[in-house]
């Protein structure tokens, strides 16, 4: 295999942890304001993300720094395109993560709400924005060898809204159940319930979106010519009927790692119908941006896999510690007891 | 204004304010770490009191560190595509070892640390933080290598239109990069430092919990000490590199105009750029340029067409408020521990140590332009212009939108975080339990 197609599938790999991860912490702030009611509620939502939101988050720092690593010219062009809203996405990163870290130390009630709004804000546009960026990649974006010619309103298309709404129940189902099974048991009810309503979204969404990619996008030319591998999507749809049945079953620890395998499986989904492309030209094909027409020298690759093989399993095995650590239930006495 | 000079604007605000917190992450880390685990050795709880008091001081800054990093990765590729295009072969690697090496370490032991007093053992949590230092400092590590790649570019040929790594080892042991790691890290230290002798000064003054304080304003004054000298040392290594490597930068750090063999270093001079050459020269000690730059013949700013020159003056006051700084924080460590027995009753001092807190700060951020200012109009030195590595898909406006949130965010940022420091540090450690 050659090294640009494993660093496609490290690409790929390196998206889906992060939303399988951030996608939990960012749909738990989602729900926040609308599951925690009092003081109590809120210190143990916070509480239930805080040994793990930024950990979480590095998997998009790290997602950014291996395209500009291995693919340099699909970063320069992606981010300068896409300039306006990862500038918006950014904003709410920044500020809802100063917000989760500095609202147990916030004195006064105005305080308190300003990142009350923040936890919410900076996690809703970006489970939102990140859906409708990946939705207009899979339908190219409107660029040539000249230039590119969308604005942040273009974007907003309804196939880009579809996978953006996708994203965000999916988000907000995946941290209603995080939620649900870390914090104590009058709010993992409600935190359970509202899982369950927005996992019917999310479903409608996921049909949208199987049948709209197949008119607004040319993601399943590469399905159709070796379609053995529809057994991805097939999996997706398996681990989504899953997320709902033990959600219904209240088995939330199985209804959550289905909720990982459905992100998982999704986002490898979209990546196998885009292959070879990192970002379709929508104006002609030959202007794409594909791993082999924007990817770093082979001597890079190769000193970049070497890194990459010997340190992401460290990662991945402390990261796992952590999980195992802090993956209790929380009571209310340790809350009463904890500054944060 | 172009995008160029707007791209620039809120690079350099970007970079300056996600430059307030780190370097004191990178000293705070430690000495939190070090005053933790003497308690794990010793069970002295004070130690421990120490370690959560400064503690929560190093979590304030280290989530707005955190944050505002972000920011800088995506500018890359957000205003400068073109520079992301040509050098992202050499560049892109670093950055994405940084993550994968330094980030991720550093935010999962974080949250062991914030969130493990009652769930690990004490050894563990005391490692958990010594990870976090760990990490942070080698992040920095990652990260001047990339930059000293952009000063001094090794370990590279010109093909497909851009410049491709052929010795990854040459890149990564790069002398420039190597050194600014070593003095940018120590400067943190400093702030480090007087962070904590600042803080301890301020309740000693106040005759609060003097045995803790001056324990505390020990290890401060100790670990700055330290520091100071080690950065004038290895910032005097630095400036033989900058000799090599960068002339047009090292011209402008001393104003030096004409190509001069043993050149003196006048102690006070004022540049002149508009007429090549300086108003005032006085007060020269002959050969020290030449001496301390490691070489007899210097080479004056006309050697270079004006194009190729970076702004004097700017750079040249920068780099002298600098070096001066860091005598001065010799010279207060230095006083702070030949005092020190007494040290509660020396009410000038500790006022002095307490109105020195910003110092350091300001001390990193002068290096920061001389570093980066003295480069102009390079991005990569010798190599590309840096108005021809901007964004050409992105409109001024836009940058200007970006520019004036940045502007209104972090100012805002700026002053929750100072409040927030202020409000935590005049509090005090929690009480001693009876």
């Amino acid at each position: 295999m050659e090294f640009q197609t494993i660093w496609f599938i490290l690409w790929g790999l390196l998206w889906a942890v992060y939303f399988a991860l951030d996608g939990f912490d960012l749909g738990a702030g989602v729900l926040y304001p609308f599951i925690a009611k009092n003081e109590m509620d809120k210190k143990a939502m916070l509480h239930a993300i805080g040994p793990v939101w930024n950990g979480n988050e590095v998997w998009l720092i790290t997602a950014g720094g291996a395209t500009f690593a291995a693919f340099p010219t699909t970063y320069a062009y992606m981010f300068s395109y896409l300039y306006t809203p990862l500038l918006i996405i950014l904003f709410a990163l920044i500020f809802r993560g100063v917000a989760v870290e500095l609202r147990g130390k916030a004195t006064s009630e105005q305080m308190k709400k300003f990142w009350d709004f923040w936890v919410f804000a900076g996690s809703f546009i970006p489970a939102l924005l990140f859906g409708v960026a990946f939705g207009n990649i899979f339908m190219g974006l409107p660029f040539d060898d000249s230039g590119y010619y969308a604005t942040v309103f273009s974007l907003l298309n309804p196939y880009g809204l579809i996978v953006g709404l996708l994203f965000l129940f999916t988000f907000i189902v995946h941290g209603g159940l995080w939620t649900a099974l870390r914090v104590p048991d009058t709010l993992a009810e409600k935190a359970a319930l509202k899982a369950k309503k927005f996992w019917y979204l999310q479903a409608i969404c996921a049909v949208l979106f199987l049948i709209l990619t197949a008119v607004f996008t040319n993601l399943y030319d590469n399905y159709l010519k070796l379609p053995y591998w529809f057994v991805v999507p097939a999996i997706a749809v398996a681990c989504l009927l899953a997320t709902g049945f033990y959600l219904m079953k209240n088995k939330r620890g199985k209804a959550f790692i289905s909720s990982v395998l459905f992100i998982i499986t999704v986002v490898f989904s979209g990546v196998i119908g885009l292959y070879p492309n990192l970002i379709p030209s929508a104006i002609d094909p030959k202007y794409s941006l594909t791993i082999f027409n924007s990817s770093s020298s082979p001597y890079t690759l190769k000193v970049m896999t070497i890194v990459v093989i010997i340190f992401v399993p460290i990662v991945l095995f402390y990261q796992a510690w952590t999980y195992k650590t802090f993956m209790y239930k929380i009571t209310e006495k340790e809350l009463k007891e904890e500054g944060y | 204004m172009d995008t160029v000079l707007l791209s620039r604007l809120q690079f350099a605000i970007t970079a300056a304010f996600h430059f307030i917190f780190v370097p004191l992450t990178l000293g705070l880390s430690i000495l939190v770490a070090y005053m933790e685990s003497r308690y794990v050795a010793t069970g002295d709880r004070d130690y421990l009191r120490m370690a959560k008091f400064w503690g929560k001081l190093f979590l304030i800054n280290f989530a707005l560190g955190v944050v505002t990093g972000i920011t800088l990765e995506f500018q890359f590729g957000m205003n400068w595509a073109e520079y992301s295009r040509y050098v992202g072969d050499i560049f892109g690697s670093p950055l994405a070892i940084e993550a994968t090496l330094a980030f991720f370490l550093e935010s999962t032991f974080i949250g062991v640390w914030i969130f493990g007093w009652n769930r690990i053992s004490p050894k563990l949590h005391a490692l958990s933080i010594w990870l976090v230092a760990l990490a942070t400092n080698l992040s920095a590590l990652w990260i001047l290598i990339a930059n000293g790649w952009m000063q001094h570019p090794v370990g590279y040929v010109l093909r497909n239109g851009r410049a491709e790594m052929v010795d990854f080892w040459a890149v990564v042991t790069n002398p420039y990069g190597l050194l600014k790691f070593a003095h940018t890290v120590l400067s943190g230290w400093i702030v480090a430092g007087f962070f904590v002798l600042g803080i301890s000064a301020y309740h000693l003054l106040r005759k609060n919990e003097t045995e803790f304080f001056k324990k505390a304003l020990k290890i401060g004054a100790t670990f700055a000490l330290v520091s100071s000298i080690l950065v004038a040392a290895v910032g005097d290594f630095h400036a033989k590199e900058v000799s090599r490597t960068q002339p047009t930068k090292l011209a402008a750090m001393e104003s030096l105009w004409e190509t001069t063999n043993d050149a003196p270093m006048y102690l006070i001079l004022v540049p002149d750029p508009k007429n090549e050459r300086n108003a005032v020269e006085a007060i020269g000690i002959p050969s020290l340029l030449s001496i301390l730059a490691g070489q007899k013949e210097i080479k004056g700013l006309k050697e270079f067409p004006p194009s190729e020159r970076p702004p004097v003056t700017i750079t040249f006051l920068s780099f002298r408020l600098m070096v001066g700084l860091g005598f001065l924080f010799i010279i207060l460590a230095l006083w702070a521990l030949l005092k020190f027995k007494t040290i509660e009753n020396a009410t000038t001092l500790l006022r002095l140590l307490l109105w020195s807190i910003p110092l350091p700060y300001i001390a990193a951020q002068l290096g920061w332009i001389v570093a980066e200012v003295g480069r102009q109009p390079w991005i990569v030195y010798g190599l590309l212009k840096t108005a021809d590595a901007v964004s050409k898909a992105v409109e001024p406006a836009q940058v200007v939108a970006s520019l004036v949130g940045f502007t209104l965010f972090y100012g805002a940022l700026g002053i929750i975080d100072i409040y927030l420091l202020a409000k935590y540090a005049r509090k005090g450690p929690e009480p001693k339990e009876v």
